[in-house]
């Protein structure tokens, strides 16, 4: 998603003189060839990150669209306050970017795991969250963000779904995507997990318990009219996401379903549910520790499905 | 303009509304009230009838507790009518007790956290240089906030991209929140410590009206590095029971407080 993202960026700024991108001293291999090629569109401020976003707040103001961008925690929660009071109070034009959303970093360390950042974020007024789950959309968002006025967030993960687009696929903030469909559950996913998502449909569909997979790349603002359908038209929802399960994309889901009085008739997340794991490992070795693998997802959507099903025969044997 | 004329209703102005509504800071506003109408009735190239003007030099009032000052300030010099100060801190206000630009012309940026003008204000000089533009972007601190970190991420900055079209002064009263500068966390050796960091520094008496116009009119102090003023200044300046005292940095002046602190402002003795 990375390599996506800056692609892209090379050719916002180059039809663009008004695009600027900040480094807080990261992007090794990656950002060189963006700071040769534009250096009066290109600055790194060093290790300091509420500076960071005071300066690309202070640029914004003057006209300028600036992207931020660094790993993990350090352009969101390293400096949040700045985000809040500089960026959003003023409705600049900042996008934020992070690289290295959930366990992407595993082996780096719990410090390095982005495992909040969607629902701290998403609980700002007029922040929009993109947190694409493949690479077409990671390179479509870039662009997304980059024209839509105001803050936004973009998560970007070391793991995707590949390719997933349709010829002609127009990307849209704010418009999930449907991969797949089905009737008996809806997958609604966010980020890089999408790839597992997909794996699990297709698993489940031999078994015969057929998903549609939503990719909800934006997590704010929601796909409201897909999700009502979905409830409508599938049998329960399942929430996937590798961020704790405490207000992300699953809490998100929840509250649109029930104040839109339109709730699934199952509902669960998968997510994070456990403390900072105290040892370290791939992104995939982490996932499947915190109950989010391949299996795991699986397995969690067999049991809804088959559960509703035991019910609904229950419930008929005892009308009858 | 008569700049001490100026102050005089600054200072008149920011007590009527911390009386009316209430609020704190009274002796922050005080201490920093010469060097705002200075700035403003002097040395800012500004202009009220058209707030956004591109070619403006920019002002952020990064110790944005201070609010009743720069609304003040802002109001006597034509950005919006004088009446409105009126409403500061009541409901449906938008005169907050930390200044905020929401719908008042010549508020360049929202503060109240501290911490945060001095790295926007860095960003603002920075986008001027990149496009070749003349104006400049003062910012006032406190120095109080000296102590929060982000300050001195941005001061390393402006100096290592020599930003010589920015101005941090410093509200040098040595008083904060709960107790003195010096009892709460040691600023001094102050002066030496920005100009380590690269910055060109002037100390003033903040209160002298000359000494400052004299000291803004030598901007920027040397090419190619970024300038600082520090003001030594008196916390409560212009009413003698709220000179130097922490009481003041919280308590509203009510009742005979309030009146015998106006006539002493409308005497202009201190």
């Amino acid at each position: 998603m990375r390599t996506e993202f800056i692609r892209r960026l090379h050719k916002l700024a180059e039809a663009n003189p008004d695009l600027f991108l900040i480094t807080g001293d990261l992007g090794f291999g990656v950002l060189g060839d963006f700071a040769k090629k534009f250096p009066r569109q290109y600055l790194n401020v060093g290790v300091a990150e509420q500076n960071m976003m005071g300066v690309a707040a202070g640029l914004a103001l003057e006209g300028r669209r600036v992207f931020v961008y660094s790993i993990g925690n350090f352009p969101t929660l390293r400096c949040l306050e700045q985000i809040r009071n500089d960026v959003l109070y003023h409705r600049l034009n900042v996008k934020i970017v992070a690289i290295g959303g959930g366990f992407s970093y595993g082996q780096l360390g719990f410090s390095h795991h982005a495992t909040e950042d969607l629902s701290i974020l998403r609980s700002f007024p007029g922040m929009t969250v993109v947190s694409p789950g493949d690479l077409w959309e990671a390179a479509e968002a870039t662009e997304a963000v980059f024209s839509r006025p105001g803050p936004c967030y973009l998560r970007l993960d070391k793991s995707s779904a590949g390719h997933t687009e349709r010829p002609g696929e127009v990307f849209e903030i704010g418009k999930a995507r449907q991969l797949r469909d089905g009737r008996d559950a809806t997958l609604i996913v966010s980020g890089g997990i999408l790839e597992l998502a997909l794996k699990a449909a297709e698993t489940l569909d031999v078994e015969g318990i057929h998903c549609r997979v939503l990719s909800a790349h934006t997590v704010k603002p929601l796909d409201a009219d897909a999700l009502e359908r979905a409830s409508r038209e599938t049998g329960g929802f399942v929430t996937i996401e590798e961020h704790v399960i405490d207000g992300g994309l699953g809490g998100a889901v929840a509250e649109l379903c029930l104040e839109g009085r339109f709730p699934p008739a199952f509902f669960h997340r998968i997510g994070i549910r456990s403390d900072y794991p105290d040892v370290v490992g791939s992104q995939s070795f982490l996932r499947a520790r915190c109950g989010m693998d391949l299996k795991a997802i699986r397995n969690a959507v067999a049991a809804l499905v088959r559960g509703k099903a035991r019910e609904r025969g229950r419930a008929e044997r005892a009308a009858k | 303009m008569d700049i001490a004329a100026y102050a005089k209703k600054i200072r008149i102005h920011a007590l009527r509304m911390t009386s009316r509504g209430g609020s704190s800071h009274i002796a922050s506003v005080f201490s920093m009230t010469d060097i705002l109408a200075v700035l403003y009735g002097s040395v800012l190239r500004v202009d009220p009838k058209n707030a956004k003007w591109a070619e403006r030099d920019r002002f952020i009032l990064s110790k944005g507790h201070a609010g009743a000052g720069i609304y003040a300030t802002l109001a006597e010099r034509g950005f919006f009518p004088v009446s409105q100060l009126d409403t500061h801190y009541q409901d449906g206000s938008l005169l907050s007790g930390h200044v905020s630009h929401k719908g008042i012309p010549g508020v360049e940026f929202s503060t109240g956290s501290l911490g945060h003008g001095l790295s926007v204000a860095g960003g603002m000089a920075y986008s001027a240089k990149l496009d070749g533009k003349g104006h400049r972007v003062f910012v006032v601190l406190s120095d109080g906030e000296c102590d929060e970190g982000s300050n001195w991420e941005a001061i390393l900055f402006a100096a290592h991209h020599k930003l010589d079209n920015l101005v941090a002064i410093v509200d040098y009263n040595k008083i904060q929140s709960l107790a003195s500068v010096s009892e709460t966390l040691e600023l001094e050796p102050f002066a030496d410590k920005w100009k380590s960091f690269g910055w060109d520094v002037r100390e003033v008496a903040g209160h002298d009206l000359k000494a400052l116009n004299d000291t803004f009119e030598r901007l920027p102090f040397s090419p190619e590095r970024p300038s600082c003023v520090i003001a030594h200044t008196t916390k409560g300046k212009g009413v003698s029971f709220m000179e130097n005292s922490v009481l003041w940095h919280y308590r509203t002046a009510r009742g005979d407080e309030f009146e015998k602190a106006l006539q002493e402002l409308e005497k202009g003795a201190l």
